[in-house]
C-alpha cells in the first residue's frame, strides 16, 4: 500500500486565504491555494472537533486522572478529585490483582499470538497453494468467526466447552473419555480462551497473509523450482522471508488486540477461577465501573498504554526487515 | 491490491506444476477439515438452539435434534426484549455508518486530493489515531458522558464512534487514485469543492464506501465495552450487552444452555448472512487498507 503523501502545502502554517507565493511547480494559481486551504480545513472539522472532543481529550484526562483519588463522587463533580502524585501507579505494583492481570495477559499473548500467526499463514498458504475450486468457500469459512460478535462467540464456546452438556465433552464421550472442566480449571481457562481466540482471530490473518503471498511474483517461485527446490525449501527460503512485512504487520495489530483482551474473560469467566483469566482490561474495567476508583483504574489504562506502546516499537524493530 | 479478487483465474495455471493431483487432493482434506473445525461451534449453537432440554443433556449426545423445538426461542423472548435491542443496536450501527462515511470521506478528500497547510500533520495525527487501543479513552469518556447527560442515550453509544481514523484512512487510500486532471477541470468549470466531492468524487469512490460500510456497521453491531459502560438502563441496551447481561445473570438465564444458543443464533445469524453475500467487500477492504 502507498502511503507516501507529497511534501508540499506543510511548510508554514499559513493562515486560510493568505497564501504561500511558493509551490507553484504544479501551475496551480496563488489563489486556488488559499481556497484549498480554508477548504481543506472545513473539510477536515467534523472529524477533528469529534476527534478533540471524544479522544485527545480523554487521553490526556485519562493521564491526569491517574494522578489523582477520582472516585464515585467526582464523577459529577470531576475538579474535586485530589491529586496524590505518584501513588496509584506505585500502589498498582504492590498489588497482587494487578501483578496477576498482567501476568494472565502476558500470557494470552506469548501463547496466542504465534498460534494465530501460524495458523492465519497456514490457511493462507493452503488457499494459494493451487486449488481452483472452492476458493471463496473455504476463506469465508476460515473468516466467518471475524465478522460475529465477541459476545456471542463467547457464550458458544462457553456451551462448546461445557464439561457435561458441550461438544468437546459429546465427541469425548463417544469415544468413551471423559472431559475436564476447561473453564472451571485454573491450568485450563486460560488455555481454552487462547484456543477460543485463535479461532476468532486467524481468519484476519489469513486475508492479510493471502494479500501478501499474491504480492510475491510468479517468476521468483518459478526460478526456485526450475533450480530444483522442495516445496518446503520454497515456503522456507521464499514464501517467508518474502511475506516478512505482513507478518510483522500481522504481529502487531494481534499482539495490540490481545493486550487488550476483555470481552472472553468477562462472559466466559468473569476472571475466574481464583483470577486465573483476570486481564488488565478486565481488571481495570471492574476496578473503574465496578468500584469507581477511577483514579487507580486510569493509572492502569495508562501502564496498559504503555506497554501496548513500547511492545509495538519492540516488534517493529525485531521483525523490520533488515535486508532493506 | 485488486488482485486479491482475482486469485482463481490466476492461481490454477500458475501453480498446477507445483501441486500434483495426490498433492491437491491432500489440500482439499486439509482445507475441509480446517473448515470444519472453524464451522462447529456454529453448527453446535445452531442445532443445540432447537433441541429439546431433554436431547441437550443426553450423554451420549444427540447431534441432530430428533424432536425440533422452537421453545427456548419463545422463553427468551418472554425474558428479554429482543426486538428492542435489535432495534437499538440497529439505529446505533446506522447512525455511526453514516456519519463515518461522511466525515471520513471529508478528510480523506482534504487528505488525498487539497493542498493545504498542515496536511501532513494532520495526516500523521490519524496515522497516530490509529495506534491508541480504545481502553485508554474509558473512563474520562464515561465521565465527560455523565456530565453531558447523554449516558442511556442514542448520542451516547454514537458519538465516540462517529468518525473513526480508520476509514479516513481507507477513505484517503482510495481516493488519492482519483487524477487530479478531473478535479483540476471540474475547478476550471467554477466547481466548488463541495460540489466537486460531493458531485464527482464520493460517486467515484462507491465500492470503497461500501467496504467502509460494511466494516463500520459491524465494528458498531459487535462493539460491547462502551455499550456496556454507556448504558445502565436496559431499554438502551444493544444485542451484544443484552445478551453479555443475560448470560453472566445466572438468575435470568438459569444455566439453559437451549436458550443462551438461540440468543447467540439471533446475534449472529444476521451478520453471518451479510457477510456470506457481500464477503467480497470485508476482505478487499482489510486487504486494501492493510488493517482490521
Amino acid at each position: 500500500m502507498s502511503t507516501t503523501t507529497e511534501p508540499a502545502a506543510d511548510a508554514a502554517p499559513v493562515k486560510a486565504g493568505a497564501a504561500p507565493p511558493t509551490n507553484s511547480a504544479n501551475g496551480r494559481t496563488p489563489r486556488s491555494l488559499g481556497v484549498q486551504n480554508l477548504a481543506g480545513w472545513l473539510f477536515s472539522t467534523p472529524f477533528l472537533v469529534l476527534f478533540t472532543v471524544f479522544m485527545a481529550f480523554p487521553i490526556v484526562a485519562t493521564l491526569a486522572m491517574s494522578f489523582t483519588d477520582f472516585g464515585l463522587r467526582n464523577v459529577t463533580d470531576p475538579l474535586s478529585a485530589e491529586f496524590i502524585g505518584f501513588e496509584n501507579y506505585t500502589k498498582l505494583f504492590g498489588d497482587e490483582k494487578f501483578l496477576k492481570a498482567l501476568f494472565n495477559t502476558a500470557y494470552f499473548v506469548v501463547i496466542g499470538v504465534p498460534l494465530t500467526i501460524g495458523a492465519g499463514l497456514a490457511a493462507a498458504v493452503l488457499l494459494n497453494s493451487g486449488i481452483d475450486r472452492a476458493r471463496t468457500f473455504f476463506r469465508v469459512g476460515f473468516y466467518a468467526p471475524v465478522v460475529t460478535s465477541i459476545v456471542a462467540v463467547a457464550v458458544v464456546w462457553t456451551f462448546v466447552l461445557d464439561p457435561s452438556e458441550g461438544l468437546i465433552a459429546g465427541l469425548a464421550s463417544e469415544v468413551g473419555l471423559t472431559t475436564p472442566d476447561f473453564l472451571g480449571s485454573e491450568a485450563l481457562a486460560m488455555p481454552s480462551l487462547i484456543l477460543m481466540a485463535v479461532w476468532r482471530n486467524l481468519g484476519t490473518v489469513m486475508v492479510l497473509f493471502i494479500a501478501g503471498l499474491q504480492a510475491i511474483p510468479t517468476d521468483v517461485r518459478e526460478a526456485a523450482r526450475l533450480d530444483g527446490a522442495s516445496a518446503w525449501q520454497e515456503f522456507r527460503r521464499i514464501t517467508v522471508p518474502l511475506v516478512r512485512p505482513t507478518m510483522l504487520y500481522a504481529t502487531v495489530i494481534t499482539t495490540i488486540g490481545y493486550l487488550n483482551v476483555f470481552e472472553e474473560p468477562f462472559v466466559m469467566t468473569e476472571g475466574g477461577p481464583s483470577n486465573s483469566t483476570l486481564t488488565v482490561s478486565l481488571n481495570m474495567y471492574r476496578e473503574g465501573f465496578n468500584f469507581f476508583h477511577m483514579g487507580y483504574a486510569s493509572a492502569m489504562a495508562y501502564v496498559l498504554f504503555l506497554v501496548i506502546m513500547g511492545i509495538t516499537v519492540l516488534q517493529l524493530r525485531l521483525l523490520k526487515d533488515n535486508t532493506k | 491490491m485488486s488482485a486479491a479478487e482475482t486469485p482463481t483465474q490466476q492461481a490454477a495455471p500458475r501453480e498446477n506444476g507445483r501441486t500434483g493431483r495426490r498433492g491437491k487432493t491432500g489440500v482439499y482434506v486439509l482445507l475441509s477439515l480446517g473448515v470444519l473445525v472453524m464451522s462447529a461451534p456454529f453448527l453446535w449453537m445452531a442445532l443445540s438452539a432447537f433441541k429439546t432440554d431433554r436431547e441437550l443433556a443426553a450423554s451420549p449426545p444427540v447431534w441432530i435434534p430428533t424432536e425440533w423445538t422452537l421453545a427456548h426461542f419463545s422463553r427468551l423472548l418472554d425474558r428479554l426484549d429482543l426486538p428492542l435491542y435489535f432495534f437499538n443496536s440497529v439505529i446505533v450501527a446506522v447512525l455511526v455508518t453514516v456519519s463515518n462515511l461522511v466525515f471520513c470521506s471529508m478528510l480523506g478528500y482534504a487528505l488525498a486530493k487539497l493542498r493545504f497547510a498542515g496536511r501532513n500533520k494532520l495526516f500523521a495525527l490519524v496515522l497516530g489515531a490509529l495506534m491508541v487501543p480504545g481502553n485508554l479513552m474509558l473512563l474520562p469518556l464515561f465521565v465527560l458522558m455523565s456530565k453531558l447527560r447523554l449516558i442511556d442515550s442514542y448520542a451516547g453509544l454514537v458519538l465516540p464512534f462517529a468518525a473513526g481514523a480508520l476509514g479516513v484512512f481507507l477513505m484517503r487510500q482510495f481516493m488519492q487514485s482519483i487524477p487530479d486532471e478531473l478535479l483540476e477541470a471540474a475547478r476550471m468549470d467554477g466547481a466548488g469543492e463541495w460540489y466537486i466531492f460531493w458531485r464527482i468524487v464520493m460517486p467515484l469512490v462507491k465500492p470503497a464506501l461500501a467496504t467502509l460500510a460494511i466494516l463500520t456497521f459491524l465494528g458498531s453491531w459487535n462493539n460491547f465495552v462502551w455499550p456496556l459502560i454507556a448504558t445502565n438502563d436496559p431499554g438502551k441496551y444493544t444485542l451484544p450487552v443484552a445478551l453479555a447481561t443475560f448470560a453472566t445473570d445466572p438468575n435470568q438465564s438459569e444455566g439453559s444452555n437451549g436458550m443462551l444458543m438461540a440468543g447467540s443464533l439471533l446475534v449472529v445469524l444476521p451478520v453471518l448472512l451479510i457477510f456470506i453475500v457481500l464477503q467480497r467487500y470485508f476482505t478487499q477492504g482489510i486487504a486494501t487498507a492493510g488493517i482490521k
